[in-house]
């Protein structure tokens, strides 16, 4: 034992020195994704398109970003030029990662009819290549973990998810500004991307120039470090990257006080914001659209004209709609006041008894693609003030 | 006599009744049967009698112009039926007839009547006891109102 | 348990398998018996009372429908389907071959086990008989493991009244005490008239040493509930089966949610302790 101890101590150093922080120029961004790329990945990164900031297949550099930054308010979302040439100088778009990892639309199998019977046909739904996501946030890095939980970790694993997941590469990018609707800071996921990604990458665009600290979190990841032109990091660089992240927890001004946040919600079922919220609530579902966490779905069957040929679809579905809790003799949650309260209340309070986390991530969608900007901290913020509270 | 008093005693409805009460109460008991099929008793008709049923089967019917007899409630052993003799007008507001054979504690309603105007104490302890009956049986039909198995 | 964990979490829980009709039936007016076998003959599947499958006619769609059948007859499924919309519709009118896609059986079943050697009260409302069926199998084909078996049963009307031979054969068991009654009554039905709450009135029970199942509509569960508690019965000694819709039947639809619970794979068979608090909240 002693011998093999002093062995694994070594092999630890060894790591430790491997996976020192280096600094990489920012005119070499394209030798990470040619280095994804060439290790067989579909890399998957933001790029400008309708406006906004979305996720799509990358191939170089130029594609990304560069000089954008978004501005949002509850109900509002601009993109406006930066100062500088910042790739990732923006918070969120609309879309997370689960457009990939858990897809709105898909295929489950299709079925053809066989004298009186039926043959289940092989589902594709399989993906061709890994996926490599380029600038994966704290707090989508959280959801993407809150969705393992929910998809993969029980008795049954969702066959659709594993199989895009399995095998993704995360580059997480930390936060070095937050957008005004940004409150990951009180949810405990962000900023600074703790775990969970196999490199990440914080941009610093300041007098020593525009470059990229990069750290990884995986052996992959150190493996893919080690093959890009670095420099390792300096003791300022990484002062300098520290005083980043922590702007971005600064400048958050929304938070959620999540203290005994699940019992709160639990005995104010009957709280008369509840009605207030309603009021505003046009159960139109962009909330549950835009959640990176949000994983509810439907399915849909679908056959051809002749009838012989049948197809099962899973399709993103929304707590929002009334169809969601249909049983025989009507809707369970008629009123968007039950609607409202369901998927808030499962967000915050039931997802902890039912996952073991909260499942809210902080990211703010919900509240900046909400088309009457009701915003998630001030409704749990309001119960909090005026609600009851245990047995006091 | 004595068997009378002791079959009051004995049915679930005049449990806990102190014996003083059941003594007064025997003196408007009397014994009955009905045959299986026959009439107890008709909507409109006097309610002169409070039953205790000790044995059998009772159905309490509605009747519908061009309709067959809807029976709303099955009643039998332990159960009471009847309580149209304790408010004016002491009117049966619906049939009663015996599904099977069924042996009851007639009390007359006008004696009983009396006995609870000249003894408060024992018209109390009546009243609470028909009070829970009617409570039951309002949440029986409540339940029942809303159909809870009707294809919707 | 375990072993049948690991087969199912190897295979892909949304395809369904090939099942073949082999006997359809009507029960009542609208509803009917469905006795589906795997198509290939293979052995078929084993379940625990309370389970239920996922049912799925071609071209049509999926339903979760609550197995019905005996589960010491492993070889074949057999449903109780009451015909209430489309895809119900399709269901009941499969023909003898027709096929059928099966998956499941999903849920936590009834606490057969845990009822060993304590009486059985089960109180059934309408189509909630059905998936209580397989108890009252379980508890007949083990008579001498458990003690007296008390079947309380509402339906609607005498037409609408579920396995009426079969209610009849299970009332000639020693020990066991089957009242039915409906809610609306005629003349020729000479069974009790009224909710199924005023057959406790006639029920022997032995509350200290009883284990009571409850299935049927929701308000009708909780006004049983309060009975049970008032014979004494203690709230953790009753278990209740509740219905939601579903999608997946595997936790991932997020359909089923009831309160912190997925109807799917906690339940449908919850204690009553578990959810009483739930049960009285509006558009939980």
């Amino acid at each position: 034992m002693p011998v093999s101890s002093t062995g694994a101590a070594c092999i630890e150093v060894e790591r430790v020195k491997e996976n020192a922080p280096k600094v990489l120029d920012a005119s070499r961004l394209a030798s990470l994704i040619e280095a994804l790329r060439r290790r067989g990945y579909e890399v998957i990164g933001p790029t400008v398109r309708d406006g906004a900031i979305v996720f799509d297949h990358i191939e170089s550099a130029e594609e990304l970003p560069a000089g954008w930054t978004d501005e949002q308010a509850p109900g509002h979302y601009r993109l406006k030029r930066r100062q500088d040439q910042a790739v990732f100088g923006y918070a969120v778009g609309p879309q997370s990662w689960k457009k990939y990892l858990h897809p709105a639309d898909v295929r489950l199998w299709s079925a053809e009819r066989q004298k009186g019977t039926f043959r289940i046909l092989n589902n594709e739904t399989r993906p061709k290549r890994p996926l490599a996501f380029l600038g994966v946030r704290a707090c989508d890095l959280a959801a993407i973990a809150v969705q393992d939980r929910v998809l993969t970790g029980d008795r049954y694993r969702d066959p659709v998810y594993s199989s895009w997941r399995d095998g993704a590469f995360l580059v997480a990018v930390q936060c070095t500004q937050a957008a005004e609707t940004c409150f990951c800071a009180s949810m405990g996921t962000g900023p600074r991307a703790q775990q969970g990604f196999d490199l990440a990458l914080t941009e610093l665009v300041d007098n020593s120039g525009h470059r990229f600290l990069l750290q990884a979190g995986s052996d992959r990841g150190v493996e893919l470090l080690a093959e890009l032109e670095t420099l390792p990091a300096t003791e300022e660089t990484l002062r300098q990257e520290e005083a980043a992240v922590e702007t971005a927890a600064r400048q958050q001004v929304r938070s959620i006080d999540t203290t005994g946040i699940k019992d709160l919600l639990y005995e104010n079922f009957e709280h008369p914001r509840w009605d207030h919220v309603a009021a505003r609530c046009l159960t139109c579902a962009n909330c549950t659209m835009v959640c990176p966490t949000c994983f509810c779905t439907t399915v849909e069957d679908i056959s051809d004209v002749t009838g012989d040929h049948a197809e099962r679809w899973r399709r993103w579905d929304s707590c929002f709609t009334m169809s969601f809790s249909y049983i025989h003799g009507g809707s369970v949650r008629a009123t968007a006041k039950a609607r409202y309260r369901q998927w808030m209340t499962h967000k915050l309070a039931s997802w902890i008894d039912q996952f073991g986390s909260s499942g809210c991530v902080g990211c703010g969608r919900c509240i900046t693609w909400c088309p009457v900007g009701i915003d998630i901290t001030e409704e749990a913020r309001a119960i909090r003030e005026t609600g009851s509270h245990g047995n006091t | 006599m004595e068997t009378l008093e002791r079959f009051i005693a004995e049915h679930p409805f005049f449990a806990g009744l102190e014996s003083y009460y059941t003594g007064l109460l025997v003196g408007c008991a009397s014994n009955v049967r009905f045959e299986k099929g026959t009439s107890i008793f008709k909507e409109g008709g006097d309610a002169n009698e409070f039953y205790l049923i000790r044995a059998g089967k009772v159905a309490l019917e509605l009747i519908e112009p061009h309709r067959r007899p809807i029976v709303i409630s099955t009643l039998s052993e332990g159960e009471i039926l009847g309580w149209s003799w304790l408010l004016p007008p002491y009117q049966w507001k619906f049939n009663a007839h015996a599904l099977e054979e069924t042996r009851a504690i007639a009390l007359d309603g006008k004696c009983l009547r009396t006995k609870c105007e000249q003894n408060h104490d024992l018209g109390y302890e009546l009243l609470k006891r028909v009070a829970q009956i009617m409570e039951r049986r309002l949440e029986a039909t409540s339940l029942q109102l809303l159909d809870v198995y009707a294809a919707r | 348990m375990a072993a049948l964990a690991t087969i199912l979490e190897k295979t892909d829980p949304m395809l369904p398998q090939p099942y073949v009709v082999r006997q359809v039936g009507k029960e009542t007016p609208d509803t009917f018996g469905l006795t589906l076998e795997p198509e290939d003959g293979a052995s078929g599947t084993a379940f625990r009372p309370g389970q239920f499958s996922m049912l799925w006619v071609f071209g049509v769609g999926e339903l979760p429908i609550s197995i019905s059948g005996d589960p010491s007859d492993s070889g074949r499924l057999v449903y109780t389907v009451r015909s209430v919309g489309k895809a119900t519709n399709a269901l009941v009118s499969r023909e003898v071959g027709d096929g059928i896609g099966v998956r499941g059986p999903y849920g936590t079943g009834w606490p057969v086990e845990e009822a060993r050697g304590r009486d059985v009260i089960i109180v059934a409302g309408g189509i909630g008989l059905a998936p209580l069926r397989p108890v009252i199998y379980e508890v007949l084909n083990n008579r001498k493991d458990y003690g007296r078996l008390v079947l309380l049963y509402g339906a609607r009307s005498p037409r609408d009244v579920l396995y009426r031979k079969e209610l009849a054969a299970w009332a000639r068991h020693r020990e066991t005490q089957v009242l039915t009654t409906v809610d609306y009554g005629g003349l020729s039905w000479k069974g009790h008239v009224g909710v199924v709450t005023t057959l406790f009135k006639y029920a022997r029970l032995q509350p200290a040493r009883s284990v009571a199942m409850l299935c049927g509509p929701e308000i009708m569960m909780r006004f049983v509930t309060r009975e049970l508690e008032v014979h004494g019965l203690s709230r953790d000694n009753i278990y209740v089966s509740m219905e939601r819709n579903m999608k997946c039947a595997v936790g991932f639809c997020g359909h089923c949610q009831y309160g912190p619970h997925f109807i799917c794979k906690d339940g449908p068979v919850f204690p009553y302790e578990r959810i009483r608090p739930l049960l009285e909240k509006y558009e939980l």
